[in-house]
């Protein structure tokens, strides 16, 4: 069912967008809830299907959502589940207790619904490069259409009700995924990150919630949702991103200038592990894409284009390893089948 | 480099952790960094940090004493059950908990006054009718299930039997939840 996805690449992994250099995605997600049925931590398995049934209606008389893919959960066995997660398209919660739940995707994998994840919908819009304004007027449009067709759990007070207080009023979270290889380098990250969290920002890792930063990449959201206006949340989510982004540039150019041949070391000889490995494990291929990537975006390794990049990471995956394979893989296996794919895929660009 | 905690495996996860001032770095392998992030996460959740925002609120408050036991008539939590898990029953909650959940929502958020958008904004220009209850006339939970026994019957007629036991179950859950909540009431 979900098979085809294997030969796409996901919308928001293009390597393209404003200051793309640095900044990998930027995404948006909305909670919203029907009234008057229980939460789903809270829903009897009744009323869990009904907000299924209610929410499957809509989505197919939504235009936008014409060529997507909706499954179940319990249509699909483990790999496929972290299959989407991998692709960022559910959340590993999302995943691991998957009775009663359901996840759409539109065709071009920059919008992802979950049905009765902690709240009844959570809809998520995911865009390459650094551009909230787009991703929020895609993803207005949409919680419009729903809003049009669904009573949504809404006092005018509060906002939005969420199952969580902690998402109440607009339930919107905005966060950019940003790599920031030069200022972990010049052990200056801790100091950014302290001042992100005084400012109420969270940062986290790859795969959102529960997960530590990874081979560079942070991402970071807003922790406020009641208060403020989308726009405001949305535009000091900017405001501080575009500082982060002005501190790595700032730690690259210094790392370029006063320790150029240790910079360019450490980049070749990752581009070498990479091209030449033939077993590899998954956090050492984040860490040396890391540098790859970093070598391409300062233009001292040439040839490479970031999409491929981006592609590696999502590709080189545990789950995406065993779909191209189509078959169970032990972590050996994967290590060795992970070092190959890197290989064929570097290659046909020297 | 050898993993900090079990001196066995090479360390792959690096953590520096900064209290008052002092830098101390841990290296650990990923069985030991998994197992210490798993700690870590149950030394600390989320409910328990909004348990105690919640009490935090009654210590600030002083004489105020919470009534024996405070529950949402529609889904029957409790707000005790509230605080252990971290996360609300349904909508209703909100009205059911509003005292409380005002002073909370203003520790967590700093403000307790949605500004954003609203719902009467939401709905389109565009010429097609919108089914169900308009957004101002907040549906009854009595109307909630005259509104699925119309549709339920409405199932039947158009011989759309899944959809039809789906509303049967979802109603006979709702009259129960009903019964249940009118018994537990002083």
């Amino acid at each position: 069912m979900i098979d085809h996805l294997i030969q796409h690449r996901g919308g928001w992994l293009k390597g393209v967008g404003p200051n793309a250099d640095i900044v990998i995605s930027s995404r948006i997600r909305l909670a919203r809830n029907i009234e008057g049925v229980p939460f789903p931590h809270w829903a009897k398995k009744p009323e869990a299907e009904h907000v299924l049934t209610l929410t499957k209606a809509v989505f197919e008389k939504t235009p936008l959502f014409k060529d997507s893919l909706y499954v179940r959960l319990d249509d699909m066995d483990s790999i496929d589940k972290q299959f989407l997660v991998e692709r960022h398209l559910m959340s590993n919660e999302h995943a691991v207790r998957s009775a009663q739940k359901a996840v759409l995707i539109n065709g071009e994998e920059t919008v992802a619904v979950m049905v009765n994840e902690e709240d009844h919908l959570r809809i998520q819009a995911m865009t390459s490069g650094f551009d909230l304004e787009a991703t929020w007027r895609t993803i207005n449009a949409i919680d419009d259409a729903f809003a049009a067709n669904l009573s949504y759990a809404f006092k005018p007070e509060w906002g939005f009700l969420t199952a969580c207080p902690t998402n109440t009023g607009t339930g919107m979270r905005g966060s950019v995924m940003l790599h920031l290889p030069a200022l972990v380098m010049i052990r200056q990250i801790n100091r950014v990150l302290e001042a992100i969290a005084k400012l109420s920002f969270t940062t986290r890792g790859l795969y959102g919630e529960g997960t530590q930063a990874s081979g560079n990449f942070f991402q970071i959201s807003n922790q406020v949702s009641l208060g403020q206006r989308e726009e405001e949340i949305l535009d000091n989510i900017k405001g501080v991103i575009a500082q982060i982004i002005e501190h790595e540039e700032k730690a690259r150019q210094a790392l370029l200038s006063d320790h150029r041949e240790m910079l360019e070391d450490r980049i070749w000889r990752s581009y070498g592990t990479l091209k030449n490995a033939h077993i590899i494990s998954s956090n050492e291929t984040v860490e040396l894409l890391s540098m790859l990537r970093l070598g391409h975006d300062l233009g001292i390794v040439k040839g490479l284009n970031a999409a491929l990049i981006n592609e590696l990471f999502i590709l080189t995956q545990p789950a995406h390893l065993q779909k191209i394979e189509k078959k169970k893989l032990t972590a050996n296996e994967r290590d060795v089948k992970r070092a190959e794919i890197i290989r064929e895929k570097l290659e046909v660009l020297s | 480099m050898l993993c900090n905690l079990c001196q066995k495996n090479p360390a792959t996860v690096h953590l520096t952790e900064i209290v008052d001032d002092q830098m101390s770095e841990l290296h650990l392998c990923d069985d030991c960094a998994r197992k210490k992030s798993i700690q870590m996460e149950q030394q600390f959740g989320l409910s328990d940090l909004l348990g105690g925002l919640v009490e935090y609120g009654k210590q600030l408050s002083g004489t105020e004493k919470a009534p024996a036991v405070l529950q949402c008539p529609a889904c029957g939590l409790t707000y005790e059950d509230f605080r252990k898990i971290g996360r609300l029953g349904c909508s209703e909650c909100y009205t059911s908990f509003s005292k409380q959940l005002g002073t909370l929502l203003k520790r967590i958020h700093g403000a307790n006054q949605h500004v954003g958008k609203m719902l009467a904004t939401a709905a389109p220009s565009g010429p097609a009718p919108v089914p169900g209850p308009v957004p101002d006339a907040r549906p009854t939970k009595t109307v909630d299930i005259a509104q699925l026994k119309a549709k339920l019957q409405e199932a039947v007629r158009q011989e759309e039997f899944e959809e039809a036991a789906h509303l049967r179950d979802l109603i006979k859950e709702m009259e129960n939840r009903k019964k249940g909540s009118q018994k537990e009431k002083p």
